[in-house]
């Protein structure tokens, strides 16, 4: 039977890439439920901005915390362009699927193009040191996974339903039709949230670059379990996707902990469909 | 008209266009058709048998090439996807006529290539081939030469190096991705150290892909095993060994079975690392000065493509080893005939620059020409066996 301390240190384990998750697929599930576009590009930026990160961390000793100042408007800027083109070209909901897709695939060429398709791993102050919770260890870039991830849902949660604009962007995807008679301009909000999911997922690179290892072809591999996370939350919500990606990262820690590595993605996805088959009784 | 100078412009004009031809044949490149994952998941590793590939061909040619004619490499990228290899080996021969075949990066895509060169009656090397057992196709030679047993011969030469160095472990931890190649000499490891008397404190498996290492270094750290055995490929093990790190524990002996050379190197979480190698860039083996040019070469040129790691060892010898059985089995048959460049092939040794490398065993497989190397100061050496050690080099804790 494992020890308390081993259990304990999974569950923070699971904790902080659960947030992660959270962290990832708060952006896509934004876009998803609130703007109809399943945005497959949201990963690509995210691998985008771990990249950039890391090599303004390992050419120019930019500290990653200070690099968000940087990535958060530079990715604003390239979701709400993006926005603007598919406003302008009035993408469908499964045409963006596909547009999203080849600029993904486009993006990992260009990383492969730049940082080669070899590893890269960033050091970090936030990586080489750690505080200790009772008996569980803590490095200080999973601290700030979790702060981060947190800090997002707060904001996105405040900006929804605290705001005029997060109102009126709630009102566009219930009844575009409605909503433009009130006098909302539903495109001009769309390409703000658009900048924002970027904006979550330069945030969500520059976790994903303080805790692990790079290589252009991972954008792929973070799709699926991204997507459930998405799936077990509510579509265009704030906090679910956080919840979501809490229950999947405990899960497969704990699986790895008390039984084998190799089931925590079977687990993971069979807590997916108890939560639908289970939501699908409250509706 | 008259008839005489009318027939001697024919007759010469015709002595002419035969000898175009006949030297143009003679000098019409030898076409080497190949493909090498140089997008996808293994690109990163591909890239270094690209370069080890392109010096070795241009330094043939300089040479004078095969049989008196050039040689053109022509490289088709199959993304990481074996059935995408299958389909450009296909075209390759069909499509491009190429005279000779070279094989893939990685077993699985090798084992695709296979298929389609055995259907053509065609030669194939391959430079990764990890699961010796599966290569059935006779006309098939592995130029990562670890013998048709490596599931035993590698964990018993690590052993053999950890009693070397005088060390007696009592225990091993096991674990492992289960990417075929490395469960493979897992599985095989796990029977090695039971007969060899060492006490299985932990077995587990991930799999490929896995993104929390978190657990598994909890479970290593309680298991406490003398020998750690880690079954990873790529990045795996960089990022198991920082899962252990924020724990605060290092095991006293690891052993990691395809990481990747260059990232581990430049961690210094991995100091002490032991893996598997059939070459590295030190003395003996760079002692031979017919490869300094070309390891030179391959530095600069690694460099170049921004790779971490420029170092020339496992993969660009393994890759440049494949291409010396061509070169050695088409000069000593003397012929581009698939057929007689594998019997000669099998009834000889090619001196490569891993070693004298003999094809007469199960599966064209010959000796088991692993070494263990380790991670000291920052850089990979050979410490076991002896011979190949690099000098006054041993193993340390």
């Amino acid at each position: 039977m494992p020890s308390a301390g081993l259990l304990l240190q999974a569950l923070a384990s699971g904790v902080f890439l659960g947030a992660l998750y959270g962290l990832i697929g708060l952006g896509i599930g934004l876009g998803w439920g609130l703007l109809r576009q399943i945005n497959l590009a949201h990963f690509a930026w995210v691998f985008l901005s771990a990249y950039i990160t890391y090599e303004l961390k390992t050419r120019l000793g930019v500290d990653p915390l200070i690099s968000l100042l940087v990535l958060v408007p530079l990715f604003a800027a390239l979701g709400m362009a993006l926005q603007a083109v598919f406003a302008r070209f009035a993408i469908t909901p499964f045409n963006s699927l596909l547009v999203t897709f080849g600029i993904t695939v486009s993006v990992e060429a260009l990383l492969q193009w730049i940082w080669s398709a070899d590893f890269r791993r960033m050091s970090s102050f936030y990586d080489e040191h750690k505080f200790r919770l009772g008996s569980v260890v803590v490095t200080y870039s999973e601290a700030l996974t979790l702060g981060m991830s947190l800090a997002a849902v707060g904001l996105v949660w405040w900006m929804l339903h605290r705001t005029d604009m997060g109102k009126s962007v709630r009102a566009s995807a219930e009844d575009p039709a409605i909503a433009t008679a009130f006098g909302i301009n539903a495109k001009r909000l769309a390409i703000a949230l658009a900048g924002l999911c970027a904006a979550l997922a330069a945030c969500a690179g520059v976790c994903v670059a303080l805790t692990f290892t790079l290589a252009p072809s991972q954008i792929f591999s973070w799709v699926g379990v991204v997507f459930a996370v998405v799936m077990i939350g509510r579509l265009g919500s704030a906090l679910t996707p956080l919840l979501g990606g809490l229950a999947i990262g405990i899960s497969e820690s704990m699986t790895q902990a008390l039984i084998a590595p190799t089931w925590a993605p079977l687990v993971a996805f069979t807590v997916l469909i108890l939560i639908l088959l289970l939501r699908r009784g409250d509706e | 008209m008259q008839k005489r100078p009318f027939l001697k412009a024919l007759g010469s004009s015709l002595l002419l266009t035969s000898t175009s031809t006949w030297l143009h044949a003679q000098t019409k490149p030898i076409r080497v058709g190949s493909t090498l994952s140089l997008t996808g998941p293994l690109a990163g590793t591909a890239v270094m048998h690209k370069i080890a590939g392109d010096i070795f061909i241009e330094q043939l040619n300089k040479r004078g090439g095969l049989l008196g004619r050039p040689v053109e490499w022509v490289v088709k990228d199959d993304q990481s996807k074996p059935d995408l290899a299958r389909t450009l080996y296909e075209q390759l021969i069909s499509g491009e006529n190429v005279d000779l075949l070279m094989g893939p990066y990685a077993t699985a895509n090798s084992l695709a290539a296979m298929g389609v060169a055995q259907r053509n009656g065609k030669v194939l090397i391959t430079n990764s081939f990890g699961i010796p057992s599966l290569a059935k196709y006779d006309m098939h030679f592995p130029a990562y030469v670890m013998g048709i047993d490596p599931g035993t011969t590698v964990p018993n030469t690590l052993l053999d190096a950890i009693a070397a160095s005088g060390a007696k472990p009592q225990s091993v931890a096991i674990v492992t991705s289960k990417f075929p190649s490395v469960v493979f000499l897992s599985v095989g490891a796990r029977e090695v150290f039971k007969k060899r008397g060492l006490r299985e404190a932990l077995w587990l498996e991930w799999e490929f892909g896995n993104r929390d290492f978190g657990p598994i270094a909890s479970r290593l750290k309680e298991a406490n095993a003398d020998v750690v055995w880690i079954g990873s490929i790529g990045a795996e093990s960089l990022q198991l060994l920082e899962a252990m790190n924020k724990i605060d524990y290092k095991p006293k002996i690891h052993f990691h079975v395809y990481p990747t050379p260059g990232p581990l190197a430049q961690s210094p979480l991995a100091a002490n690392a032991l893996t598997l190698t059939t070459f590295e860039q030190h003395a003996p083996f760079t002692n031979n000065p017919a490869y300094a040019e070309a390891i030179k070469l391959y530095n600069e040129r690694a460099a170049k493509a921004n790779l971490p790691d420029t170092v020339f060892e496992l993969q660009a010898a393994n890759a440049f080893a494949g291409w010396q059985f061509l070169e050695a089995g088409v000069k000593g048959a003397g012929s581009l005939e698939d057929a007689k460049i594998a019997a000669w092939l099998k009834k000889n040794r090619v001196d490569t620059i891993v070693g004298k490398v003999r094809f007469d065993g199960p599966n064209n497989y010959g000796d088991d020409l692993n070494r263990i190397k380790q991670l000291q100061g920052g850089k990979w050496v050979v410490i076991h066996p002896k011979d190949v050690a690099l000098p006054g080099s041993k193993m340390q804790f």
